[in-house]
């Protein structure tokens, strides 16, 4: 399947994917209004910065054998038949064994206290919106074996 | 007679588990699945969060309504297996009928520790808290005047007090240890939470046991007298292993299994809180009465005795509690050399034995807690990685580019 993939020698760690990752799920069309909130829409991936100019963005890793899924205690997430793992909101009750079970960090609590986590712009019916806007292939999508 | 290639006992956690691994092999072989309670798979943990109103009925499903029919998996609810004839392979249920099977997963979980106490056979609205009757038959009686005592300040004992302490008049909690969760939080950390309970109003009688129920009036060995109109007996469980040892299956602290979750018997697998599993943190074998590892031993059984050969060797104890707006995170054992960093209102204590972290407490918002449990998942060696900044913000940062690049650039 195609997943999300870092190169980590490119990234500027300039943050465009966590803005454009949150106004993408902030169900807005215009990303002044998505932001002129009081609440910041939240990204569904982390951009860390270290020291010597080291940046790279962590999503989730749609793992083949997901940590989450198998310890989510509501059967709040699930793993498509692509292999794609999702939260359902109406399920999860925020109790965040997941963020607990996830190796790389990938989950985080939404404002409604729900856990919500990359779907790969499932919900937006396009690639996903942080690797169309990062400005230099920091990180892509594609299948790699 | 009914034969059936696969056969579960069990409807939550391990054996929803086994059902998937079954299938993930075997997309055709005949599955039955026979359950006590008469209910569709519904999360066992969130009978707080119902007793609470923060979940409905309906969300309490562990797995969709048509799990059963997608997985092609026949049931038997509110029908108890009576006995296990393992050499005949042959099952006797309590509605009469007998089934026959090639592969057998016992899933039964745990049952309720009633601690023997005079008067508590006789005892009126007196309740254990891990099924959904109980917290059905609590909810029942539950009003603003209810005077809540409850046995035990573990999880079990803590979610039942939480989810009564804004729907009641008075809660007294009472345990014998000198600390609150004493099976996943060392003495600093019991104290601070401690604190937040008794400001959030539960009243806390520790090293203290109850003698006597009598006429809904509950007699402390400190000689103080508690009258309740809701007693809940949270005492601890046990692995449920009445009918495995019937049946002469070996068991210690819960059924003995082998890596693959075979038990002591051909063709018979065991997994979850029924089961005896080794804890890799605290390097010794235990009752682990835990979710995730509950799902994940049930998944490798289903593997297994659908023929592909499945090992589950990483169990620790991992748990997420949330309580009254504090939340907790703990992962595997806290008996080594303890370190921590404050951080405001915040605590981190992490325990490490040599260069390996074995467990943690993080009290706090924290994010990502799951990269330090996957220290102890993969017992890295912390001299590997830049650990200070680690301990400080869970990130993948600390570790070299060779292992970010294995964690974030490589399929998996």
């Amino acid at each position: 399947m195609k997943r999300i993939y870092v190169n980590e020698e490119w990234c500027l760690g300039c943050h465009l994917c966590e803005y454009e990752c949150a106004f993408a799920n902030s169900g807005e069309t215009n990303i002044v209004k998505a932001f002129k909130r009081d609440l910041k829409p939240i990204p569904r991936l982390h951009v860390e910065d270290a020291e010597n100019g080291i940046h790279f963005a962590v999503s989730c890793r749609q793992c083949e054998v997901p940590y989450c899924v198998l310890g989510c205690i509501t059967g709040a997430l699930s793993r498509d038949e692509q292999g794609v793992i999702h939260i359902d909101d109406n399920k999860c009750i925020g109790c965040r064994t997941c963020m607990l079970m996830c190796p790389y960090g990938a989950l985080t609590i939404n404002h409604n206290k729900t856990v919500t986590k990359c779907e790969l712009c499932t919900d937006n019916n396009q690639e996903p919106a942080c690797v169309q806007n990062c400005p230099n292939n920091a990180i892509v999508f594609e299948e790699r074996e | 007679m009914m034969k059936k290639k696969y056969v579960i006992i069990g409807n939550s956690a391990a054996g929803i588990g086994g059902v998937t691994g079954i299938r993930k092999e075997d997309k055709t072989g005949s599955i039955l699945l026979i359950s006590q309670e008469k209910y569709h798979t519904y999360s066992r943990p969130l009978i707080s969060y119902w007793l609470q109103g923060k979940v409905t009925r309906e969300n309490m499903s562990y797995r969709d309504d048509h799990f059963y029919e997608d997985n092609q998996c026949e049931t038997r609810l509110g029908v108890a297996v009576t006995n296990i004839d393992a050499d005949q392979k042959q099952l006797t249920l309590d509605n009469g009928e007998t089934v026959e099977y090639e592969k057998l997963l016992i899933s039964t979980g745990s049952v309720p520790f009633v601690p023997p106490i005079k008067g508590q056979k006789e005892a009126q609205n007196c309740f254990t808290f891990t099924t959904m009757k109980a917290a059905e038959g609590i909810k029942e009686l539950l009003n603003e005047q209810s005077r809540v005592v409850i046995l035990g300040a573990g999880l079990i004992g803590l979610k039942a007090a939480e989810a009564m302490i804004n729907q009641c008049k008075s809660l007294h909690v009472i345990d014998l240890a000198d600390k609150i969760l004493p099976s996943i939080l060392d003495s600093e950390t019991a104290q601070y939470v401690k604190a937040h309970l008794e400001e959030k109003g539960m009243v806390f009688h520790l090293k203290t046991q109850i003698d006597k129920i009598e006429d809904q009036k509950t007699f402390l060995s400190d000689g103080a007298i508690l009258d309740y109109d809701i007693l809940v007996l949270a005492v601890g469980t046990r692995p449920a292993t009445s009918l495995a040892e019937k049946a002469e299956l070996k068991t210690a602290r819960g059924i003995v299994t082998d890596t693959q979750q075979l038990t002591s018997q051909a063709d018979i697998y065991a997994a979850g809180d029924c089961t005896m599993s080794y804890d890799m943190s605290a390097e010794m074998d235990k009752n682990m009465a835990i979710l995730p590892n509950a799902y994940m031993q049930g998944e490798v059984a289903g593997l297994n005795m659908a023929g592909k050969a499945t090992i589950f060797e990483k169990a620790f104890p991992i748990n997420s509690l949330g309580l009254l707006g504090m939340h907790i995170f703990t992962a595997g054992d806290l008996n080594g050399e303890c370190k921590s960093v404050t951080d405001g209102e915040d605590i981190k204590k992490f325990y490490f034995k040599g260069n390996y972290l074995k467990g943690f407490v993080l009290i706090g918002d924290f994010v990502r807690p799951g990269i330090y449990a996957n220290l102890i998942r993969q017992q890295t060696d912390c001299s590997t990685i830049d650990m200070e900044t680690m301990m400080k913000t869970p990130q993948l940062a600390a570790f070299n580019h060779n292992e970010r690049f294995k964690k974030l650039s490589v399929a998996h």
